[in-house]
């Protein structure tokens, strides 16, 4: 088991020097647009050129780009991500607090994406081609022409503004309510028709054949027999939907007032701060790296049929 | 891929229950034929051409000029002259709507062109090409892969910085693998058929057999994949529009009207949910499309 988790986080290598590079390159390409933005509108022209110029120098930002990306990675894997020019301290501390944030409303998401989604899913495939799974497909289908923005706003002027049942400006847990329900039910959608198509292939399997034929009701067929299989599949793909999460967070933040990574990189983005932009693009990539690698490492343990010597 | 002879068909085509004639599965018309009797193809594909209608013949159906303003009828609830109401200046929201099916068609093409076209070129020389091109076309689309969607999105719009062309740029790029990948599997598969190998002891350049049979197969495929992978494309646009990466105000872009009238949410909420609206039935429409496309096209449901 050691050595599959030690092989995986060996393939995961290059991805994660890839993931670099393109984090990189956002302040490597315009370089004296990183220098510009810091002086933006504080000093004459003629100053400015100057400052740049040393800025230039002192940033080692007039080396070639190979040694500026070995530099890059050096403080990275030192956990130094520079400083944002905008809010004038180091980025590692501001983005801390905001990342346990993001991963509360991605956690609260994902739930309520698996308890809505899945059941559905099961439930479309158990009764195919009735108005319930046609029901579901189109609601499914609903579900993923859905703008995220839209939902949020919609949410918020039927909830709050209409029935009233929510505040407007939420405090403590009651925050979280709307933004996760908003991420949670978009992800139900995807989620229900995964759960869908692998409950129906299952279904077709010699197993299932066999439990029908002695008899079995066909709740205990689906519940004991189809429901393990499903929700194995279920899983393979839930560390690819976490990564859509938090690329939905970015959006769902912004309307929610939520304050976590999203809601800061989608401002850095704007601001033009670059080391800002960097961490955070950096830093949700490499969760989702990891969540792909933990949800690969999980399945290998749960399901014996995962040969993880070779 | 056979294609009709010049001949139209007949008005009655739909009605027949089976020609007399032994029909061939496949060819352009068969597809045709059963997308038109395909329920959601239908609706969906109504509603795409209405788009089309309205991004064709915009300033003819707008009652209104998009970017006139009138700061003392802000606001306005939806009426008979203005009939989905008034956005925060003033301006008239159902002609900004319609003019706004332009930036949806635009978007929806550069970023399709840019994803299928980069994706095709990339996906064939690693399928067809030697396995070191082949491994250094995967390395790259694998980084990009690292990514999830909407965040490579935004890397894309950050190292190019905010505007409508770098959104739909960032949006394309960002859809390249998923074509490339496609492809690449296409163009493996059918480099093992018995056909190519006779077309290469034949004498057929590499050239040759890459354009002359692996491009045709990729076809069915590849429309099947734009339906499904333009509308995200289209919604990432839209997204980044909403906040504020994509197209700029007082652009009547879709997005851009949804955040300028956000705050006014609470006050006149026909402005924010009209737009809103509008690009959740355009891409409702494309998925149903896509979804008829594939019941059609798809070999594994046939």
């Amino acid at each position: 088991m050691t050595r599959y988790i030690l092989r995986r986080l060996l393939i995961a290598l290059p991805v994660v020097l890839g993931v670099l590079l393109v984090t990189f390159m956002i302040q490597a390409v315009i370089p004296t647009d990183a220098v510009t933005a810091m002086y933006e509108g504080q000093v004459t022209e003629d100053e400015a050129e100057e400052a740049i110029a040393a800025i230039r120098e002192r940033f080692g930002l007039d080396q070639p780009w190979y040694v500026q990306f070995g530099r890059y990675v050096t403080h990275v894997m030192q956990g130094d991500f520079g400083e944002s020019v905008r809010l004038r301290r180091p980025v590692a501390e501001e983005i801390g607090y905001r990342f346990v944030n993001t991963l509360q409303l991605t956690g609260a998401a994902l739930l309520i994406g698996i308890l809505i989604g899945v059941p559905m899913g099961i439930l479309s495939a158990a009764r195919k081609d009735t108005w319930l799974d046609v029901g579901a497909m189109t609601v499914g289908l609903l579900g993923i022409s859905m703008p995220a923005f839209f939902f949020g706003l919609l949410l918020i002027l039927v909830f709050a503004v209409w029935l009233q049942w929510i505040p407007v400006v939420p405090r403590g847990g009651a925050a979280l309510l709307l933004p996760a329900l908003t991420l949670g039910l978009i992800e139900a959608a995807p989620l229900s028709r995964i759960a869908r198509s692998a409950m129906i292939e299952i279904l077709r399997r010699d197993h299932i054949r066999a439990a029908r034929s002695r008899g079995m009701s066909e709740l205990s067929v689906i519940m004991r027999h189809a429901l393990p299989g499903t929700l194995l599949a279920v899983m393979t793909v839930i560390g690819l939907q976490f990564g859509n999460l938090l690329g939905g967070a970015f959006i769902i933040e912004v309307i929610f007032g939520w304050r976590g990574i999203g809601e800061l990189g989608v401002k850095a983005i704007q601001w033009r701060d670059f080391a800002l932009t960097q961490a955070i693009i950096l830093i949700s990539a490499g969760a989702h790296i990891g969540a792909n690698l933990v949800v690969d490492v999980l399945y290998a343990w749960v399901d014996p049929r995962v040969d993880y010597e070779t | 891929m056979s294609l009709p002879d010049g001949a139209t068909p007949p008005p009655d085509t739909f009605q027949a229950e089976e020609p007399v004639v032994a029909r061939r599965r496949g060819g352009f018309r068969w597809a045709l034929g059963r997308l038109l009797r395909n329920p959601s193809a239908r609706i969906g594909g109504g509603v795409v051409i209405l788009i089309l209608l309205c991004a064709a013949f915009a300033p003819w159906i707008a009652p209104h000029d998009p970017m006139a303003v009138d700061t003392l009828n802000r606001l306005q609830p939806p009426s008979a002259a203005n009939w989905l109401g008034t956005d925060e200046v003033g301006r008239d929201i159902v002609s900004r709507l319609i003019y706004g099916t332009r930036y949806f068609l635009l978007i929806c093409l550069t970023a399709a062109s840019i994803s299928a076209g980069v994706g095709i070129v990339l996906g064939l020389i690693a399928g067809a090409g030697a396995p070191w091109v082949d491994a250094i076309i995967m390395r790259f689309i694998d980084m990009l892969l690292a990514f999830p969607y909407i965040l490579l999105v935004l890397a894309i719009v950050a190292i190019l910085g905010p505007s409508l062309w770098t959104a739909m740029a960032a949006v394309g790029v960002a859809g390249i693998p998923g074509y490339a990948r496609l492809i690449r599997s296409v163009a493996l598969t059918v480099k093992r058929e018995e056909y190519v190998e006779a077309a290469r002891a034949l004498g057929a350049s590499e050239t040759q057999i890459i354009v002359g049979t692996v491009l045709p197969n990729t076809i069915s495929p590849l429309i099947v994949y734009l339906s499904y992978a333009t509308p995200i494309a289209a919604l990432s646009a839209a997204a980044l529009s909403f906040l504020g990466l994509g197209a700029q105000p007082p652009a009547p872009e879709w997005g851009a009207m949804l955040v300028n009238s956000r705050s006014f949410l609470f006050t006149a909420w026909w402005a924010v949910a009209a737009p809103g609206l509008v690009i959740f039935i355009a891409i409702f429409a494309m998925n149903l499309l896509g979804n008829g496309l594939r019941d059609v096209l798809d070999p594994h449901d046939a």
